[in-house]
């Protein structure tokens, strides 16, 4: 494997030293007779090269839509991504495969993204073709053969199609052919969620591994924050298409500072009779609002056991509470666009 | 268990005839039951655990499947029962609750209609009342505007509120027996602890016995009294939520234990700063169609520290220092030394 050698692997990542940036990103989906669902509205993201960014959230959060939007797998409506410091936002079909070698995708479920009809070694080496890596039939079938062995499949799976392998199997080929294109960076949508208690560990294992080895970013989207907590450095939360929270991980599942983040932690079971027994869950009223007419100001007022008289008029910034810890919420000082109850920005300039 | 139990199953066995042959899907589970108590049944998939439940209620189709042993409910034996009679159970006696709401709703039916007529058959109420109650049970599950939502369809409704709207219809006959398979499995985290809070509540109001069917080990430390772990359709270990959590005696157990990462104790133990490896188990669990001989856990085992392991199925029997009528129990034919896990 050719990645980037990176020196002091041990050390940790780099504030400054940013891999990837979205900011202002919105993915709007057109609805007929309605107004668009925002599924990503306004987020300002930094991916650290060698970090773990996990990014947290409930179903319908637009964190999965906010990581196809990196790899412009969606277009995003507005806002902009760079990588490297190379606006990739406006980059035309020949050149998005250019980023698409840099940045590669591990799907949640390894049977429905691997082609059934396919043999393993075809589904691995396509990328190879695709980006011309390993030319020639000798060299191609020694790179695959590579890419097995890297993430713990015999070279005989080679011959093999995805019905005839496990769960836990099929993702590790998920993995192999995201790493075939030698990326930079590998955003894991729910890599684990459709697999075994007793496969998951495997499978993070090997993630935490490879990184070690071959110096790889992830972008970890995920609902599990067990898992979550276990492999990244730093924990972004998302709520109806905006990053709420943002921050180390010890510092936000240790002491965090928004009440959905607070919210979410607590109703994670943990595997503790005593514990869990007398443990209080913050149990949210209600659903999650629709991204098609999220509430105005703070979009988690309408849950929040905390909201008071701003929330509904201003929007909160992503705040700044120290050591690079965010958060958008007004208890920690009332901080945003002020807004009309229609939700729409009332200053031209927020700052 | 103090209670006598309303629930008793003894040796259940499945086997389902497939093209590569016979698959021993269930092979000799006992459990049971008593009012008010929450008996958690745990495994991953393939281990039998809804197999062995749905059997009970006449739920998985035979043929291809046969069932033996016995499930003792209301002195009847559901095994023994005809499909005739076991409709009658189905509901006002054993009520289910699905991972997948819309495959017990019906979609082309009112949210009300499908509340009101299960009252009517099996609690002989009118419609007016039906209806009263109906209001009733959409309000206890936290429905809000119950009334308005009588008339809703289930596509009306978003995924956590149809997952109440089905525990509505579950407990509307007043059952004696709840039984939910996976059944938070597919809500998020924040919708769940709201659903687990929901039903260890009517319980307690209606002294209702539960069986939690589930992978989830952490949900179970919260809502089980008692728990019983599947591998490979058999039950390996059982005993209370706090012996078994705190002391596991089975391999299988222990190893499902350490490899979960767990919320609060994150280890960055690994090499420099990466986080340290989880513990895993190594390799599948096996094909039902080509059980292994012996402990069906033995080709993934790090202990098989008894040479019949290999060869003669270990039974479950108490753990040394266990006492009750209910004691905590091992299928090894060793023990391993405690592990304090707190």
């Amino acid at each position: 494997m050719t990645a980037p050698a990176r020196t002091g692997a041990d050390a940790p990542p780099a504030p400054d030293d940013v891999l990837l940036r979205a900011e202002g990103l919105a993915v709007h989906f057109p609805q007929r007779g309605g107004p668009p669902v925002r599924a990503v509205d306004g987020v300002d993201l930094e991916v650290r090269r060698g970090e773990t960014l996990g990014l947290v959230g409930e179903s319908g959060c637009g964190k999965s839509t906010l990581g196809l939007a990196l790899l412009r797998l969606v277009e995003p409506t507005a806002g902009r991504i760079e990588l490297d410091g190379t606006d990739v936002t406006a980059l035309g079909r020949r050149e998005l495969r250019g980023l698409r070698r840099r940045v590669a995708m591990v799907f949640q479920d390894p049977y429905a993204s691997l082609d059934p009809r396919q043999t393993i070694g075809r589904i691995v080496a396509e990328p190879l073709e695709v980006h011309g890596l390993a030319p020639g039939r000798a060299a191609r079938r020694a790179r695959v053969d590579e890419l097995l062995a890297m993430v713990g499949l015999d070279p005989s799976f080679r011959d093999r199609r995805p019905h005839e392998l496990s769960g836990g199997q099929r993702q590790r080929v998920g993995v192999a052919r995201a790493l075939a294109g030698e990326p930079e960076l590998i955003v894991c949508d729910e890599p684990i969620s459709s697999l075994d208690v007793s496969i998951q560990a495997q499978v993070l294992n090997l993630l935490v591994r490879l990184q070690r080895e071959l110096g790889l970013t992830y972008l970890f989207v995920a609902h599990d924050l067990a898992a979550v907590q276990h492999v990244s450095d730093r924990v972004a939360v998302m709520y109806l298409g905006r990053i709420v929270e943002v921050g180390d991980t010890a510092r936000v599942t240790g002491d965090p500072a928004h009440p959905y983040t607070r919210a979410l932690l607590s109703a994670v079971p943990v595997p503790d009779p005593p514990a869990e027994r007398v443990r209080r869950r913050i149990v949210l009223s209600g659903d999650v609002p629709s991204p098609a007419a999220p509430p105005s100001g703070c979009r988690f007022r309408t849950r929040c056991p905390d909201a008071f008289e701003p929330c509904p008029h201003v929007d909160p910034a992503l705040a700044d509470l120290g050591g690079g810890h965010r958060a958008a919420c007004h208890l920690h000082g009332v901080v945003g666009t002020p807004v009309d109850e229609a939700g729409a920005a009332l200053l031209d300039d927020p700052a | 268990m103090a209670a006598e139990p309303v629930l008793a199953v003894d040796d259940l066995r499945v086997t389902i005839a497939t093209r590569r042959g016979p698959a021993r899907v269930v092979n000799g589970v006992s459990w049971a039951v008593a009012p008010g108590e929450t008996l958690a049944v745990v495994g991953e998939s393939g281990s039998g655990k809804s197999v062995s439940v749905l059997s009970l209620l006449g739920l998985v189709p035979r043929p291809p499947a046969t069932v033996t042993g016995r499930a003792t409910f209301q002195g009847q034996d559901l095994v023994a029962l005809p499909e005739e009679a076991l409709r009658k159970v189905r509901g006002p006696g054993i009520a289910m609750v699905f991972q997948d709401p819309m495959t017990s709703l019906n979609p082309v039916l009112t949210v009300g209609r499908q509340l009101t007529e299960g009252m009517e058959v099996h609690l002989g109420l009118d419609r007016r009342a039906a209806t009263e109650r109906a209001a009733e049970l959409l309000d206890l599950v936290g429905i809000p505007s119950p009334r308005e939502r009588l008339a809703s369809y289930p596509h009306h409704l978003s995924g956590g509120m149809r997952q109440r709207v089905m525990i509505a219809v579950a407990l509307s006959c007043e059952p004696a027996v709840l039984i939910a398979d996976e059944a938070t499995t597919a809500l998020d985290v924040t919708i769940q602890a709201q659903i687990v809070e929901l039903i260890a509540e009517l319980q307690r109001e209606l002294g209702m016995a539960v069986v939690w069917i589930t992978h989830d080990l952490g949900v179970v430390a919260g809502i089980a009294d008692r728990v019983a772990v599947m591998y490979a359709g058999r039950i390996v270990e059982e005993g209370a939520v706090d012996d078994l959590y705190a002391d596991p005696r089975h391999p299988y157990t222990r190893g499902l234990l350490a490899s979960l990462p767990v919320l609060g104790d994150r280890a960055r133990g690994g090499e420099g700063r990466h986080p340290a490896d989880l513990a895993v188990i190594p390799g599948l669990p096996p094909d039902p169609v080509h059980l292994p001989p012996g402990c069906p856990f033995h080709p993934r085992c790090p202990v098989r520290a008894d040479e019949r392991c290999a060869t003669e199925e270990p039974p479950l029997r108490p753990v040394p220092g266990a006492r009750g009528p209910a004691p905590h129990r091992v299928a090894t034919f060793y023990d391993l030394p405690p592990e304090d896990r707190r």
